[in-house]
């Protein structure tokens, strides 16, 4: 474990950050508020506008979504009006009925999850939880787990192959599996522009895919590769979507916005596993606070051999590798 | 009261010209035109239509936005003898060096903002309602240096046009602290760039040192090739008298800066291959091909060839003073740089990925035709530019006011740049 297990950057959690942008960005918003009213207006009057009063209502969402602030900073009240708006947009454009939350960190928790490559058979269950669990865009069939199938003997990313298609468990082989580490250190966050990922005090780092810019340089910098990007439009069928909902998690993403594994924070925050956990059928997936001393995870660590994957970085992954 | 005849004398001098000028000018606005339309294919469907993947998820846009941040820098390897060393030969090329500097950072914008996913979001930058994660970002350093030097390009210039369509003597002390820091600034944007990249340990191909000063070597070989090509059309072009000088010297920076560069290349040929680790295998990609992906290697040897075949040329001095040899060299130089920092640079650094796939990549139609018409609009910028600059400092056209006064006789700064009445013939060889 690195010696500071929440891995806070400094002005994460800074209360005095949170002043000053909301103020002038209420101001703003007020401002061009007003400048949607009266275009609102305008077009009401014009032969191009808005059939019906839901898709009036619809652009006016749509409005007051482009212009809100990044979720960071914003208020209580602010966070439980884009959800509003959210859940109402979800409604009326996909038909999906859609719980958002907007949970925070629950004091004292630091999230760490363990591997164990003897159990991992490469089933790859754990990927197929993932993609229904997370809404992941079934059109460009994006995936946040990779399960790499290696030879006995060496752990070389290079050797490996990542798209297998045979009967698993695959003799002379053994099975490893990649996702967000959650760093402690994370480049990612470090590298964005406008601040759109940041790293939450349970030690999970989130996107605000709605203040996502789409410059990707958050993936040129992840070491692990663990950042996926919206290359069109995201695609879930509604019948497939899981309601269950974060804003930081597994929300409806747009296209041009990047995204991440979040250890299922909407599950997690209400001490649930993440879904690739619970879907492991070998159980080698261990899952858990770190900053519990009964907890799984801190078995595994006290007893088994450990190890991360590229630590000469130093970015203090949280999420290790063990065998039995 | 001078500033309205001065933009619609500008308006005037962009606006006419011979036919070949209108040929060109349509054409540019033809390829604009073109990479408008693919910009709002690409604006609709995402940036799914690139050649871009999860695994390599930077290409042609990124790899001309690095090229060509050296461009805008390299301007200033004219503008700091001229200003501050006061040489004479420089003195008149140097607007169009700005010119060129201008026109280079509308480029670099242009591919910044296509490149985004979320490019309606962009206002997110903005300090104040926005959010701009500087200092931490070596993306927001960026969007800072590359704005400033922006409007310091174009401040100065148009302080001394305004100030010759006037006619007074732009005063030295108003532009010449600015010049200053816009000396430093040019180096900034292209550390800055280099930073940028080299600032990631994840990828090991940029995770090196000698990303910076290999940079500013290749930037101080195109920028000065494109401008000695640029000059020599304007001297045969039109009357406005530029040294043989100006020539030489921009020449001698091109081939000493095309020597570091050449030097700095086998430093990295060494370190990658003598002893070569894990982190060698995306310059193995790049220069020798992984099994059967090798998409790079035919590309990146003809970028070196060209490179090396221009610098030998440019070594030989005869054939470096003699135009029908130095503007070859200069134009196959800069396109070896723009092989070279361009897609050899930006793209070997996803392939293989951090986990070691590879994926590789190549440009759809839509990412050609928007590079195009980005290409297109730069050309466009730096024609207009230099078409409303060259009648004032030819001193054919002045403010309408100053015609009762009487010219500005006797005030006569040490400035080289040439003043009403000032004008000499085109030299011609």
């Amino acid at each position: 474990m690195s010696e500071d297990p929440t891995g806070m950057p400094a002005d994460a959690a800074d209360g005095s950050l949170l002043h000053k942008p909301v103020d002038r960005r209420g101001a703003l918003s007020i401002v061009l508020g007003g400048v949607a009213a009266g275009v609102q207006a305008v077009s009401a009057c014009t032969p191009l506008s808005p059939a019906t009063e839901e898709e009036k209502e619809v652009r006016i969402l749509a409005w007051q979504e482009y212009i809100k602030g990044n979720y960071r900073f914003m208020t209580e009240a602010e966070r439980a009006e884009t959800i509003g708006r959210l859940e109402r947009l979800a409604q009326v454009r996909h038909g999906a009925d859609v719980t958002i939350q907007s949970t925070g960190a629950q004091p004292g928790v630091v999230f760490g999850y363990a591997f164990n490559i003897s159990k991992c058979k490469g089933f790859r269950r754990c990927v197929e939880a993932c993609i229904n669990e997370n809404n992941l865009d079934r059109n460009a069939d994006t995936q946040y787990i990779r399960i790499f199938e290696m030879e006995d003997g060496v752990i070389d990313f290079d050797e490996a192959d990542a798209t297998y298609q045979h009967d698993v468990p695959a003799e002379g082989h053994f099975y490893l599996g990649t996702q967000c580490f959650q760093c402690a250190d994370p480049p990612c966050v470090k590298v964005c522009p406008v601040g759109a990922t940041w790293q939450e005090p349970d030690g999970i780092t989130v996107i605000d895919y709605d203040w996502c810019i789409g410059c990707r340089y958050c993936m040129a910098a992840c070491p692990y590769w663990a950042r996926r990007f919206n290359w069109a439009d995201p695609e879930v069928p509604a019948e497939e979507v899981n309601p269950n909902q974060h804003y930081l998690g597994n929300r409806a993403r747009k296209q041009g916005c990047v995204e991440k594994c979040t250890f299922c924070v909407h599950r997690t925050r209400q001490g649930r596993l993440p879904a690739c956990a619970e879907a492991c059928p070998t159980g080698a997936r261990v899952f858990g606070n770190l900053l519990d001393p009964d907890s799984e995870i801190r078995w595994v660590l006290a007893h088994k051999r450990v190890f991360r994957l590229k630590e000469d970085l130093k970015t203090e992954p949280r999420f290790w590798y063990f065998s039995d | 009261m001078h500033l309205r005849p001065f933009l619609l004398s500008a308006l005037d001098s962009a606006t006419n010209g011979g036919r070949r000028y209108h040929i060109w000018m349509g054409l540019l606005t033809l390829v604009i035109a073109v990479g408008v339309y693919a910009y709002s294919v690409q604006f609709r469907y995402g940036l799914a239509v690139t050649g871009m993947s999860d695994q390599v998820s930077w290409g042609l846009y990124i790899s001309n936005f690095t090229f060509l941040v050296g461009l805008a820098a390299a301007a200033m390897m004219l503008v700091l003898p001229a200003y501050i060393l006061e040489d004479v030969d420089f003195g008149r090329a140097v607007l169009m060096a700005e010119a060129v500097a201008v026109a280079a950072l509308v480029m670099c914008l242009g591919f910044v903002v296509v490149d985004l996913g979320n490019p309606l979001g962009a206002w997110h930058l903005t300090p104040g309602i926005g959010y701009l994660n500087w200092p931490r970002s070596l993306l927001a350093w960026d969007v800072i240096v590359l704005n400033g030097y922006l409007a310091l390009n174009l401040a100065i210039p148009f302080y001394i046009l305004y100030s010759h369509y006037t006619g007074r003597p732009p005063a030295k002390h108003t532009y010449l602290p600015w010049m200053y820091i816009s000396a430093m600034w040019a180096v900034s944007i292209h550390l800055v760039t280099a930073f940028l990249l080299a600032g990631l340990p994840s990828r090991p191909f940029w995770h090196t040192a000698l990303l910076g000063p290999r940079f500013l070597a290749s930037a101080f070989t195109a920028g000065p090739a494109f401008v000695i090509m640029l000059l020599w059309f304007i001297r045969r072009t039109t009357k406005y008298p530029i040294a043989d000088g100006a020539f030489s010297k921009l020449a001698l920076i091109t081939v000493v800066a095309a020597q570091i560069n050449i030097v700095m290349l086998i430093s990295e040929l060494f370190y990658k291959f003598y002893s070569p680790t894990h982190h060698s295998i995306n310059a193995q990609y790049l220069f020798f091909g992984l099994g059967e992906h090798h998409a790079l290697v035919p590309w990146i040897w003809t970028g070196i060839g060209l490179n090396i075949l221009a610098t030998i040329v440019l070594m030989i001095h005869p054939l470096r003073h003699d135009p029908r040899w130095l503007m070859p060299a200069c134009a196959t130089l800069f396109l070896g740089i723009w092989i070279e920092k361009g897609l050899g640079l930006v793209i070997p650094g996803f392939i293989p990925s951090p986990l070691g796939e590879i994926v590789e990549y190549t440009p759809t139609w839509v990412e050609l035709c928007v590079t195009a018409g980005i290409w297109a609009l730069g050309m466009f910028v730096l024609t207009v530019l230099i078409r409303v600059a060259l009648p004032i400092e030819l001193g054919e056209v002045r403010s309408p006011y100053l015609e009762t006064e009487p010219p500005p006789r006797g005030v006569r700064p040490r400035s080289s740049r040439p003043r009403h009445g000032d004008v000499r013939p085109a030299r011609t060889r």
